[in-house]
């Protein structure tokens, strides 16, 4: 089976001067999830944007493939990457909904890429996808906002939307870029359940970039961590301690650390710390 | 004069404008002196006199209009009510015929070789008054109300591409990368991610451009391209102020219920 994601020697340099991305390799295998960790400028937005095929790398022998077919190579989006780009959802730090639209044709548009062209653009969608759409609002939770225009929405709200729209769009690889970054920790831990729900249950791979190093130890058994266009870190994320996380960081990793966290301990909520579950989530998501 | 807000200290003066600074703005007070001095003569601006001279005249002038003639008023409604159909028909197709010439010219919509020369059309559009392209209708397609229509929608054509592609210029680009992403289409991008943003916009431009159709429909019919212009301009001809000022009665309290009833309409939407 074809990795989930492969990246091959990525750089990408913003116009002269600024390196963003320098040298990525990465493997994701289908089914993990993996948290994407750094402080601001590290290159996580930059990295998930290329996943996506939503920005062109350097020219240059680089190679980004997605379910082992080519977003893009030596500098070019893929042609036909619509194909490609629909196996894959992308939900973002400012949930990008439409806010004029209701919730439920926010996230009937992740149909768009699967249905034909000339009934999508005419908003002609039939019951059958409608049902999935509020099935799918209804399996995040916010059913009774279907109607409500996107704009009306709470953060957690909003965001929980779009991961409907990646559910209903059938992705088998979900981007998450800073998807908790400007929530408030309720919401933000709704949401984290709500990407491992989905990632344990329908064994959708997820990248999730996230600001605060508590919730990729909270949530994701695997972490890579980013300093200035690098990867320095890729292992089980238990092993990033705050000393860790100050040898890599140095200064800066207060902004990756909530406040009150000791060393080791989490402090999202006052829960039990769920026993960590093992790195392959493909077999422990299936009943025994 | 004797003003004390603090008693201790002696009075100072507070510190001056530098001299750049003041020089230029008695440069630009200068340069608006001298455009107006450019165009005195030539604009015969120098005949406001006559405007006390003949102030007898004037008077009988004015006086013809005090006394408006409302006996032909049926026709004035229906020449009056024409005059708005005009309107209508020339904003809605410059509306359907502007949308694609306003996506053609937004720059974050196609690349710049398109945006450019489509805009050089609009502006070429824009460019060319109402009453000449009424004038030309005439012409082509004969006299009568379809030319009017005609001249509206094709000076609005150039009007709206551009007040429409300015809206779509300034939409949040977020929403619509979040539709891409999800595989979308080129057409679906914008049907979903800008129009939905952009539509209150569209919807108030719409409006703001019948109260000034319906302004302008009210001439065309001086060069017979119908509506109530027509009847002004003959009563004016025929020097029958009564009438005249009648029918200036009936276009201004029509303007006056267009450009209330489109407010109230504008600020619904807004």
């Amino acid at each position: 089976m074809p990795p989930a994601i492969e990246i091959r020697s990525l750089s990408k340099t913003f116009g002269r001067r600024v390196r963003a991305l320098s040298g990525i390799d990465l493997n994701i295998r289908e089914g993990e999830i993996v948290a994407l960790i750094g402080a601001s400028g590290s290159g996580k937005s930059t990295l998930i944007r290329h996943i996506a095929g939503l920005v062109e790398s350097d020219k240059g022998p680089c190679r980004i493939e997605v379910l082992g077919r080519s977003m893009q190579t030596d500098g070019r989006i893929t042609t036909n990457v619509c194909d490609l780009r629909r196996e894959v959802g992308v939900i973002f730090q400012q949930f990008n909904l439409v806010g004029r639209l209701s919730v439920l044709t926010n996230v009937l548009v992740g149909l768009l890429g699967r249905i034909a062209g000339w009934r999508g653009s005419l908003g002609l969608f039939s019951r059958a996808e409608k049902r999935a759409a509020f099935q799918a609002l209804r399996r995040v939770g916010i059913a009774d906002t279907a109607l409500q225009r996107a704009a009306t929405l709470s953060g957690g709200q909003q965001q929980r939307a779009a991961i409907a729209r990646a559910l209903i769009q059938g992705a088998r690889v979900l981007l998450a870029d800073e998807p908790i970054a400007s929530l408030d920790p309720a919401s933000a831990k709704r949401v984290m359940e709500t990407l491992t729900t989905i990632n344990r249950e329908d064994g959708i791979t997820i990248l999730v970039s996230l600001h605060q190093v508590e919730y990729a130890r909270r949530f994701c058994p695997r972490t890579i961590a980013m300093r200035a266009g690098e990867v320095v870190f890729d292992g089980p994320s238990e092993t990033l301690t705050l000393e860790f996380l100050r040898d890599i960081y140095g200064a800066a990793s207060e902004e990756l650390v909530l406040p009150d966290a000791g060393d080791g301990e989490i402090m999202i909520d006052a829960d039990p710390v769920p026993a960590r579950r093992p790195r392959s989530l493909r077999a422990a998501a299936v009943p025994a | 004069m004797d003003i004390t807000v603090n008693p201790h200290g002696d009075p100072v003066d507070p510190p001056r404008e530098d001299l750049g600074r003041r020089a230029y703005r008695w440069a630009m007070w200068l340069t608006l002196a001298l455009i107006l001095a450019w165009g005195f003569a030539p604009a015969e601006v120098y005949r406001a006199v006559n405007l006390v001279t003949d102030f007898a005249n004037m008077g009988d002038y004015a006086a013809g209009f005090l006394r408006p003639d409302f006996l032909h008023w049926d026709e004035y409604a229906r020449q009056m009510i024409l005059t708005v159909q005009i309107a209508f028909w020339g904003t809605f197709l410059a509306v359907v015929f502007g949308i694609p010439f306003a996506l053609l010219s937004s720059g974050n919509i196609v690349p710049q070789w398109v945006v450019q020369p489509t805009r050089r059309l609009m502006d070429a559009f824009r460019a060319i008054n109402e009453m000449v392209f009424a004038v030309l209708f005439v012409v082509a397609v004969g006299l009568g109300p379809f030319a009017g229509v005609m001249a509206l929608f094709v000076h609005n054509v150039g009007v709206v591409a551009k007040l429409f592609s300015e809206a779509v210029e300034a939409i949040d680009p977020r929403p619509v990368e979040g539709i891409r992403a999800t595989g979308a289409g080129r057409l679906q991008e914008i049907v979903y991610g800008v129009i939905p943003q952009v539509i209150p916009l569209w919807i108030s431009f719409t409006l703001y451009r019948l109260e000034t159709n319906v302004r302008s429909a009210t001439v065309l019919g001086f060069v017979g391209a119908g509506g109530i212009g027509f009847v002004l301009f003959e009563s004016i001809r025929g020097f029958q102020y009564s009438e005249t000022s009648a029918v200036l009665v009936v276009i201004i309290v029509t303007v006056s219920l267009v450009d209330i009833l489109s407010q109230r309409l504008r600020r619904m939407v807004i």
